[in-house]
């Protein structure tokens, strides 16, 4: 048996974690990637707090990314991409959001978020790339005067430099680091002494951890130490990064996570077809979000039969033959 | 006989041809999925598919929706993330191929996928460039599917997510790229190449049954359509593949032709 005991003080309820290591205004990066191990449970209890005005990166961001947005929550956004591939190739909020000017957006390429949270999680200033030279990602400021040098926002989006090294013009793009405040990560296993592991792909969550100044880790099993020790091959990050760990079980849902769950096609269709509408959108807010206290209710609503049809199996990690349309 | 056929089966069909066995792909969802999928079971077994997310070449028995799906995690040599997956994206010993999709197209490839209108104060807000600007830059080569619509190829578009030939001639290299740029643009009516050195867009194919003229006249720019010859049609074999065993749920393909 796991024994949480030995988690201490790290070992809390999503209204514990967002209480404690989120504020407003803070700069938040969302671990996962569009349909895929979002930090769901943190993101409906960030909006049930109300908090305000957050700052959010990212790579390529989907379902927690939309509802945060659509609920208020979020003033800016630097990401590489908005939306869910097939059930949302836009981010349906997101659009809405950026269209009306409630948020604002500074774009970059997946790479170049990626390689500036690299930056941040090895304590460099920056980092030199060679992609987007002439593009409007980097042409174009979607931050002005009045938010770049201020708080975490550095004063240039980019700069293109000359490699120090050469004998001749070679252009560089110099990015900016990135540490946020705080990294929200959703993985399948902690560990009872909060050594982390993450099955699937990682996606950028590695970085994304080890460059904020805290990290909040959701989990579908706390499990002991010792059996992610006898193959540390496969671990993720080492307990003293984290801060908090919130068991969760299908904490992802509607998202996937890998050998637990699929994503969950059914909702996401029903988030799309409800989510475009202003006064549907807040129904959704009212029935899945502040009306639901706590994961167990979460997943009553959600319902046994759908929770069955996407259950992963175990040897391939998806749940084959799901009816996706 | 005839035989027919959808736009999306041509589409993924006519992408598929122009990989090379030994391809390294860098796939998105949607048609660049089918295309690299048919091309791995008709011509080009050696090619292999991996996705930004991280997942190498998995063994794809069903279709992934996303980068992100699941399904681009089973069966991988290796499963990894965004840095590593970006590492052979640029490889300088690969010969990456990617695939892509946008919204407007201008002569010289250059693409986008973020905005209609003042990136300010956006008419219409897409996603966003995400991996494609890394693989217009860095790849090996890019193929792009686009529509053939006079709204989707202007003679100048809204914001450049992905940079392509930029101005055309020697531009790309002056901005700082050292190899790609776009190689093919595969519509629903034809294939369009690039000039060697002008690197303007000219219509190398059109599809049977699709006269160069109605390409032209889809454009929103001049096409030179005089090199152009028509594509052979789908074999028997082809379309089996791409029905039978790439997309048997027809997820991605959608109807079959009436």
């Amino acid at each position: 048996m796991a024994n949480c005991a030995t988690l201490g003080d790290k070992l809390m309820s999503p209204e514990e974690a967002v209480r404690r290591f989120i504020k407003d205004g803070d700069m938040i990066a969302l671990g996962g990637f569009t349909v895929n191990r979002n930090p769901m449970v943190i993101g409906r209890e960030i909006i049930r707090q109300g908090k305000k005005d957050l700052h959010l990166v990212m790579h390529s961001h989907g379902q927690a990314m939309d509802l945060l947005v659509g609920a208020g929550c979020v003033a800016r956004l630097e990401l590489a991409y908005g939306g869910t591939g097939r059930f949302a190739p836009t981010g349906i909020r997101f659009r809405k959001a950026v269209q009306s000017g409630q948020v604002k957006v500074e774009d970059y390429s997946n790479f170049h978020m990626s390689l500036r949270f690299l930056a941040g999680s090895l304590n460099l200033p920056y980092i030199p790339c060679r992609s987007g030279f002439a593009s409007d990602v980097l042409q174009q400021w979607g931050f002005g005067p009045e938010l770049r040098g201020t708080g975490k926002i550095p004063r240039d989006k980019a700069i293109i430099g000359q490699n120090p090294f050469a004998q001749e013009d070679d252009p560089v793009v110099l990015l900016p680091a990135l540490n946020p405040d705080v990294a929200l990560v959703h993985a399948q296993y902690v560990g009872d002494d909060g050594t982390v592991r993450i099955k699937g792909l990682t996606f950028l969550d590695v970085e994304q951890a080890k460059s904020a100044d805290r990290v909040i880790v959701t989990c579908e099993e706390i499990v002991p130490a010792h059996t992610l020790r006898e193959d540390p091959d496969q671990n993720t990050l080492p307990p003293f990064l984290i801060d908090a760990v919130v068991p969760t079980p299908y904490g992802a849902h509607p998202t996937a996570c890998h050998y637990f769950y699929d994503y969950d096609p059914r909702h996401l269709n029903y988030y799309r077809a409800v989510a475009g509408d202003d006064d549907g959108f807040r129904r959704y807010l009212d029935e899945w979000v502040y009306a639901l206290d706590s994961q167990e209710a979460y997943l009553t609503k959600v319902g046994a039969a759908d929770l069955i049809n996407i259950r992963a199996n175990t040897k391939v990690g998806y749940a084959p033959g799901l009816d996706r349309r | 006989m005839s035989t027919t056929y959808t736009d999306k089966e041509i589409m993924a069909l006519a992408a598929g041809r122009l990989v090379s066995n030994g391809d390294i792909l860098f796939a998105g969802t949607g048609l660049s999925m089918l295309a690299a999928t048919v091309a791995k079971r008709v011509h080009a077994p050696q090619a292999v598919v991996f996705f930004e997310t991280g997942g190498i070449d998995p063994t794809l028995e069903e279709l992934p929706l996303a980068v992100a799906d699941p399904r681009v995690m089973t069966g991988t040599c290796m499963n990894s993330g965004l840095i590593d997956a970006f590492s052979l994206l640029i490889h300088r010993r690969l010969r990456t191929i990617a695939f892509l999709g946008a919204a407007q197209i201008d002569p010289y490839g250059n693409i986008n996928s973020t905005c209609l209108g003042d990136y300010q104060k956006p008419r219409v807000r897409f996603p966003g460039c995400g991996g494609a600007c890394d693989a217009m830059s860095q790849a090996f080569g890019v193929i792009i599917f686009m529509q053939q619509e006079k709204k989707r190829f202007v003679e100048k578009v809204d914001y450049i997510s992905s940079p392509g030939w930029l101005t055309g001639g020697d531009a790309r290299a002056k901005a700082g790229f050292k190899r790609g740029g776009p190689f093919a643009v595969v519509t629903n009516q034809g294939v369009m190449r690039f000039h060697e050195q002008t690197k303007r867009m000219y219509l190398h194919e059109y599809y049977p049954g699709v006269s160069p003229q109605a390409i032209a006249d889809n454009c929103g720019f001049a096409l030179d359509v005089g090199r152009a010859r028509e594509a052979q049609a789908p074999s028997e074999v082809e379309l089996k593949i791409l029905r039978e065993e790439v997309d048997p749920c027809r997820l991605i393909l959608g109807p079959l032709p009436a």
